[in-house]
């Protein structure tokens, strides 16, 4: 066990946390935004929206995240009409595929979180919502909506860490963030134990720091009834 | 459309074969990864922190840690110790270890992170009350272990390792980056000589949703025959 080796890699892989956290934090944020909406769809009697969403989870839910991002990053480049319009701007850069990959990911797990959440809430409280005057719109923004995060928080806070996980898979299309350059320096040195740790080191932190701060975060909104 | 037909003109042959051997991988994978639980298990039901200790490092950072360099470290690493053993002996050069082997080693190893977790979840599911209750039949050792607390542990854990078992074919589809010709590796080989990637990826998709789609009816099916009398 070669313990410089360790401490150097450790450095040279800290230098990808920020590509890292960069994708993880933005992939989250939008897919939130993007499995509100996939949970609306799925919850209007619309039959085409109500259907494209349960499709759109169940293929994103069956298919390895390394398919989605091959899929996005050389399965799209293949047609000239992309390559020639404006969401080339966007796909030509691996950064952004790796991005877009994982945001729809994130927002089919997501969205069946949010989901369960709604459904653990009794029924009777959107029809007392109503009864006391207020419309559907308040009555989910008001009444479900903050109840549903609230039973979601543990849930969402396991989506993260698998995130967290996920970002790794983004290496294979050529960003170099943690795993890409620890993927890099094992070619270069041919030592995986002494990289592994390393690498090891930062991604059990960042999943410590994750956990601490979601069991505050728990213990704030769960209220004793 | 006629470069997914069967026989020497398409890639249809070739992507069912990877198919089966994805599935193949996968088997093996669960098999191995259900058996490896069994000791950690135990450990975490222990008494004795040391081993709790052991177990609880083993899952945690199993769980913790990206499964791509999970599967660095046993691939690169594998074949660096075997090297190592066979430069002790004389024989210097590359040595390479079968892929199939080291991916089945590798996602064995984190599903059995999982499954410790879910097994032990179903343990502790089992009422005391059912152990005293054997005890005082005078049922005990062996016979209570497979008579009473291991069918219900499987009953109980049944979903959980449906829910592993779809965790293990997806994470099949890393080890492609061993060169093993599973699914994925096969997709990256035939887009690369048709220049069709997106008709390969496509058919990469439908063939993994084939593979989770079936075994999710498998699971339901098991759960509902298990659970007769229960709900």
């Amino acid at each position: 066990m070669n313990f410089n080796l360790i401490y150097e890699s450790f450095l040279d892989i800290l230098k990808g946390l920020g590509a890292s956290l960069e994708i993880i934090i933005l992939s989250l944020f939008l897919g939130l935004l993007l499995s509100v909406g996939i949970v609306m769809m799925r919850l209007t009697k619309n039959i085409i929206l109500n259907s494209f969403s349960r499709s759109f989870v169940f293929v994103i839910r069956g298919t390895p995240l390394l398919v989605q991002i091959y899929f996005i990053y050389y399965g799209l480049a293949q047609f000239t009409a992309i390559r020639e319009s404006f969401i080339w701007i966007v796909l030509k850069e691996p950064f952004w595929c790796g991005v877009l990959a994982l945001t729809i990911n994130t927002s089919a797990y997501t969205s069946e979180i949010i989901r369960s959440g709604l459904n653990s809430i009794i029924k009777g409280q959107a029809e007392s919502a109503v009864a006391f005057g207020m419309n559907k719109f308040q009555a989910f923004k008001r009444i479900l909506l903050p109840q549903a995060i609230r039973q979601s928080i543990p849930a969402y806070s396991n989506e993260i860490i698998l995130m967290i996980k996920a970002s790794s898979l983004v290496s294979v299309i050529t960003i170099m963030e943690m795993t890409g350059i620890a993927r890099k320096i094992i070619s270069k040195t041919f030592a995986p134990i002494e990289v592994f740790i390393a690498a090891g080191i930062i991604y059990l932190a960042l999943n410590y720091l994750v956990t601490v701060i979601f069991k505050k975060i728990e213990k704030k909104y769960t209220i004793s009834y | 459309m006629e470069l997914l037909s069967l026989g020497d003109t398409g890639w249809g042959d070739e992507m069912l074969r990877a198919c089966m051997m994805t599935l193949a991988v996968s088997l093996c994978a669960m098999v191995f990864g259900l058996i490896l639980a069994i000791p950690f298990v135990l450990m975490k039901l222990s008494n004795s922190w040391v081993l709790k200790f052991i177990a609880n490092f083993f899952t945690t950072v199993v769980r913790g840690i990206p499964e791509l360099l999970i599967i660095y470290l046993f691939f690169f690493g594998s074949s660096a110790a075997i090297m190592f053993v066979a430069s002790i002996f004389g024989h210097n050069g590359y040595i390479e270890i079968n892929a199939f082997f080291i991916g089945a080693f590798c996602v064995g190893i984190i599903c059995a992170a999982y499954s410790t977790e879910v097994l032990r979840g179903a343990v502790k599911a089992i009422p005391k009350g059912q152990i005293e209750a054997s005890h005082s039949y005078g049922i005990k050792g062996r016979r209570m272990l497979f008579g009473i607390m291991i069918p219900q542990t499987l009953r109980i854990a049944l979903p959980g390792i449906g829910n592993i078992w779809q965790l293990v074919l997806k994470d099949t589809a890393l080890i492609s980056v061993t060169g093993l010709v599973e699914i994925m590796r096969q997709t990256h080989i035939a887009s690369g000589s048709t220049r069709e990637p997106f008709l390969f990826l496509v058919t990469a998709g439908i063939l993994y949703l084939l593979l989770t789609t079936f075994s999710n009816k498998f699971f339901m099916i098991a759960e509902n025959k298990y659970s007769k009398g229960f709900i």
